[in-house]
């Protein structure tokens, strides 16, 4: 049970993806350029963790160790898929904002990441936990950064305003400002953890 | 001073020091300064000292209280900071987003990185750039040169000469740039612009004040212009459709102002010969490419900026060669 909790809060703090192991960087600067598309982006990206991740651990033992690469690229290529088809026929605009980054999972590095260095080697129940935590740290990262820019740059967060958005300062919904704010997250997350 | 101070030889004895050289550079952009005063008046008393007011109090603050170190406010770097801005900035911009110019400077350009001699980019035009993406109307609104107006309020915009060259460049058409000013107009400064850019001939007055007093060399400012009026003149004389004269290149924009104000930035260029040089040629290229092709009519800043960013490599690359060291 102690290993379990470990497990699942280490993916959220100790080595929180965005801002510990520093993967995923490309869905975290491209998507968050408000509150919501993060936490979509994240939650999609949380589905896909938790069953491949689940999914690869029980076939370890049958996979060769040889060609495991695209067995794992196999297997999360499917879970990808369903979600991109049940996120085009559920939820249409989001999938249409999301757009290329919602395939794009498939080479995701945490995905695979975690398949290779936690999913190949230990247990169902604890792979499933790993991917949990993964899954929300990357969740919360992505939230926490997509609502500081939707803030900074749109004036609102979760589409709520905040403040006159002509006081709001356009660069942060672009790229320089998602590399900005990913730089201060990324500081003030050392200072935190430390 | 009780401290004994060890460092190496050679112990050269000098007045110099990073406060004499920030004075030198301040009283370099007096000219231009006083030129901008009478072609837009109030503005550009207001903007720059808000600029430079709220870069002195924010560096002093987190010098104070986030780094916890002594506040250096003392070595005038960012009274010149602030005023570099405010040269950068239209001069009917509201006061809140001068403010944030000024802390995105310092906070963001200097202060992230721990201080003076640290930082990567120009502080000055990392807050200018900064401004430029995050309030795009606002900063390209130019007010019309008037001189001690009233109300800068609803001042007239003025269509730059960048503007009306990059339109001529698009439309593939020469016939355009008869509207640009005359060449006189753009050299003595009564042009629309931030309001430091204004002037190119009051701006080289300073730029020839910091080479006789060895402030900044040659290398950079003569590098950046030459690669410019070669690069323009080529696309000229070759007859590329709708491409302005290499004068008007060299006058118009913030050319001057960056290629003698900024890109000599101490901390943020190369620091031999060769490598100022390769610096100054790069950004001579960046402006134009900007200038020719880019989505902005302007590419000074952007071009300085990116050549900030390969100023640690060109310091690897060009070494000075040690004395007694033998050729390989």
């Amino acid at each position: 049970m102690n290993k379990g909790l470990k497990t699942l809060t280490n993916g959220i703090l100790r080595e929180n993806p965005t801002f510990g192991l520093v993967l995923g960087m490309c869905p975290t600067l491209a998507t968050t350029t408000s509150a919501i598309n993060g936490m979509s982006m994240g939650l999609a990206t949380l589905f896909v963790l938790v069953c491949s991740n689940v999914v690869i651990s029980l076939l370890k033992n049958v996979i060769p160790d040889k060609v495991r690469i695209p067995s794992f690229i196999v297997v999360i290529a499917t879970f990808v898929t369903m979600v991109q088809l049940l996120m085009q026929a559920y939820l249409p605009s989001l999938y249409e904002t999301l757009g290329l980054f919602i395939p794009l999972i498939v080479v995701n590095c945490i995905v695979l990441g975690r398949a290779e260095a936690f999913a190949a080697k230990n247990t169902v129940g604890l792979s499933a936990l790993d991917g949990l935590g993964m899954g929300l740290g990357f969740t919360l990262s992505l939230t926490v950064l997509g609502a500081i820019r939707e803030l900074l740059g749109a004036g609102s967060v979760f589409g709520l305003q905040v403040y006159p958005d002509q006081y709001a300062q356009l660069i942060f919904v672009l790229a320089p400002g998602a590399f900005i704010c990913l730089a201060y997250l990324m500081a003030g997350m050392k200072k935190l953890v430390k | 001073m009780d401290k004994l101070i060890v460092s190496p030889a050679p112990h050269v004895h000098s007045s110099d020091s990073v406060r004499r050289n920030m004075l030198n550079v301040i009283i370099a952009l007096m000219p231009a300064y006083v030129v901008s005063m009478i072609a837009f008046g109030w503005g550009v008393i207001i903007t720059s000292a808000i600029s430079i007011v709220a870069c002195v109090l924010f560096e002093y603050l987190i010098a104070r209280f986030i780094l916890k170190q002594d506040a250096t406010i003392g070595d005038l770097s960012a009274v010149l900071t602030g005023l570099l801005l405010a040269f950068n900035l239209p001069c009917n911009l509201p006061w809140w987003i001068v403010l944030i110019g000024a802390f995105v400077a310092i906070a963001i350009g200097k202060m992230s990185f721990g201080g003076l001699g640290q930082n990567i980019f120009n502080p000055a035009l990392v807050g200018r750039v900064f401004l430029l993406i995050a309030f795009p109307v606002q900063m390209t609104t130019w007010p019309r040169p008037l001189g001690f107006a009233s109300s800068y309020l609803d001042a007239q915009t003025a269509a730059t000469p960048l503007a009306t060259m990059k339109n001529a460049l698009k439309a593939g058409d020469a016939s355009l740039l008869n509207e640009l000013p005359k060449l006189w107009d753009m050299a003595a400064g009564f042009i629309g612009g931030s309001f430091g850019e204004v002037s190119a001939i009051a701006l080289l007055v300073g730029g020839i004040y910091l080479l006789l007093t060895r402030t900044i060399t040659w290398h950079i400012p003569v590098s950046i212009l030459a690669t410019v009026a070669v690069v323009a003149g080529l696309m000229y004389w070759c007859g590329m459709p709708g491409a302005a004269s290499p004068e008007y290149h060299l006058l118009a924009g913030g050319l001057m102002l960056g290629a003698i104000f900024m890109a000599t930035d101490y901390v943020t260029s190369p620091m031999t010969a060769w490598g100022q040089i390769i610096y100054g040629i790069g950004i001579g290229f960046i402006v134009m490419v900007i200038r020719t092709w880019g989505a902005y009519p302007e590419g000074v800043s952007f071009a300085i900026l990116i050549m900030n960013g390969f100023t640690p490599i060109i310091n690897i690359y060009v070494r000075p060669k040690r004395f007694g060291e033998k050729k390989k």
